[in-house]
């Protein structure tokens, strides 16, 4: 067994070089001195000090407004296509499962840029001076957003059966009423887990955001990518912990929401994509 | 993710039922996404690949005149004598190679490991999948921090002299890393998954029979893991064709790759029809990157 004994070592390690990164950021955002690498002493003051400069709280709040937005729409429109889709046709259902998955793996950058262009083209043909905004963010984020719902959503809907949905609709019940009555208490924890994950995507959303944004909106990683220009400092360190720390309670938070409300094996349908 | 056989079949059979009457959901469900998805997504494609035939007029309008400037200077680049953007798309190339290699080399053992031996899969699982829902642009520039010769732990064990020596910041070294760091998660969920459907006993038989570990490991484990591989490969490989994050920030100004040679085109150099056309090479690389994997795929199941 010393394989098994050497593996056991090696995941340490493995688990020490996931996290490191993370917590170097965490820990030199409590660091009290101004330069990032020297350890001055223990202190909270950075978190303070970003709290207090309005360019961090307008990035924080549109980050937050927009990320809610998203979500928001995401679960709907994610959440219809999961009950759509598993009983479509073949022929119909895989381009539209195609598409969802390219939305997912396209690289950010080529669908950054195709949504820059379509938005100004879109705006000058429709004669809107400036087309750009937060708007134009909250747009481009649902897109792959909801095929992150979709993704979560559709694999707790297929794997629960549907003996009850077919009995709701064979007694006379329409989609509205067994959507109501029968499925979404059995869905809501999926819904609400891929609702937190779009929303942890969008929040920590930078090149899409980037490209299509305009000039007046700056959301969190924008502001800290500009930082980054002067290297960094234990201000971006305490910005980026508040986001980590964000991030951190919306993933743990849904992966509790699906672990409790599916059966054991299903609670690991966190999907990576 | 970690779905029996069972379950599998339940999943396909669910699925497959499809159109053979039955009550359901209505199939229109689906439009509003699916127009979200043409309009914001497809459309949006198909507006740069217009783009790429176009010109740029004055400061930075594009005219439409179906152009094949773009390419042909492209082609003229990449077989010509100063091949300044092959060598940035070879480079890029290289890039994504090596990061899904050395993802899956650091990947593998640690999937391996979850899958077979661990106690708590699920939480360890957990947390391999918690760096990847945090910020992509944090955990590239953490290592701003961690690759300093300053780094206190550095200082601390007296080794920034040899960091120093070394010259990691601002190199194509500190993207490797960024890269292999960034992207760890996406190849082990997949291989994970892979592994964890393995029936151990097989292996265990194998080598009751006579087989060494390694070759035990190389009949048995690895066919069996490959789908994961290949997945986790996928997963890897096509984000790092576009990447962008990590080279701004670890690479500083010495490395320059595809995702930035289309950005560059985008907010400095203000010549979209140019970018544009960058953008539908990567499409294009990557294409013919999906059909070898196909390929692969096809033929790794005629096989089993």
């Amino acid at each position: 067994m010393t394989g098994r004994r050497f593996l056991g070592a090696y995941a340490v390690l493995a688990y020490v070089f996931l996290y490191a990164p993370i917590a170097v950021v965490v820990v030199f955002a409590f660091n009290g001195g101004r330069d990032v690498l020297y350890w001055q002493g223990f202190s909270t003051k950075w978190f303070e000090e970003a709290l207090k400069t309005p360019e961090i709280t307008n990035a924080l709040k549109l980050s937050i407004l927009i990320a809610l937005g998203n979500a928001l729409v995401a679960c709907v429109l994610g959440t219809m296509l999961a009950l759509a889709l598993p009983r479509m046709r073949p022929w119909v259902r895989t381009p539209i499962d195609a598409l969802a998955y390219m939305t997912l793996v396209t690289p950010e950058i080529v669908f950054a840029i195709a949504a820059l262009v379509f938005f100004v083209q879109a705006g000058s043909q429709l004669g809107i001076e400036s087309p750009l905004g937060w708007h134009t963010i909250l747009i481009a984020h649902v897109v792959f957003n909801a095929s992150v719902v979709a993704l979560v959503v559709r694999a707790r809907f297929v794997s629960m059966g549907q003996q009850l949905e077919e009995a709701s609709f064979d007694l006379g019940a329409g989609p509205l009423s067994t959507f109501r009555q029968v499925t979404l208490p059995r869905l809501a924890p999926a819904i609400l887990a891929g609702g937190l994950l779009a929303f942890t995507f969008s929040f920590d959303d930078f090149i899409t955001s980037f490209f299509v944004t305009g000039l007046e909106s700056e959301t969190l990683p924008i502001y800290i990518w500009g930082q980054l220009r002067f290297g960094v400092t234990p201000a971006i360190n305490a910005t980026a912990a508040m986001m980590l720390a964000l991030t951190l309670v919306m993933v743990v938070v849904a992966y509790l929401v699906l672990r409790r409300s599916g059966q054991e094996r299903e609670g690991a349908t966190l999907p990576g994509v | 993710m970690a779905s029996t056989e069972a379950e599998a079949t339940e999943h396909r059979r669910g699925e497959t039922r499809a159109g053979a009457g039955g009550p359901r959901y209505p199939g229109w469900l689906a439009v509003p996404a699916v127009a979200w998805y043409v309009l914001f997504f497809l459309v949006p494609l198909a507006f740069i690949a217009v783009t790429s035939f176009g010109e740029v007029v004055g400061f930075s309008d594009v005219a439409y005149t179906w152009t094949l400037d773009n390419y042909r200077y492209l082609w003229d680049d990449f077989f010509g004598e100063f091949h300044l953007y092959r060598d940035i798309f070879l480079e890029t190339f290289k890039l994504s190679v090596i990061g899904t290699l050395s993802t899956l080399v650091i990947g593998f053992p640690l999937a391996y490991y979850i899958a077979r031996y661990a106690k708590h899969k699920t939480l360890l699982l957990l947390l391999v999948i918690v760096p990847f829902w945090t910020s992509f642009l944090i955990r590239a520039y953490a290592w701003l921090i961690i690759l300093d010769p300053e780094f206190p732990v550095f200082r601390a064990l007296g080794m920034s002299g040899f960091i120093e020596s070394q010259e990691l910041l601002f190199t194509p070294k500190a993207v490797y890393i960024g890269v292999a760091y960034n992207y760890l998660p996406l190849m082990v969920l997949p291989l994970y998954a892979a592994l964890e459907r393995i029936d151990w006993s097989l292996v265990e038989a194998a080598q009751d029979l006579g087989d060494p570990p390694w070759r035990a490991f190389r009949r048995i484990t690895l066919p069996l893991a490959l789908p994961g591989i290949l997945a986790g490969s996928l997963l890897v490989f096509i984000p790092l064709m576009g990447e962008y994050i990590i080279p701004v920030i670890l690479g500083g100004n010495k490395t320059f790759y595809a995702g930035n040679l289309i950005a560059q085109q985008f907010l400095e150099s203000r010549d979209w029809p140019l970018g544009s056309a960058l953008a539908m090479v990567v499409i294009g690389a990557l294409t013919i990157a999906l059909l070898v994997y196909a390929r692969a795929l096809g033929r790794q199941e005629q096989h089993s």
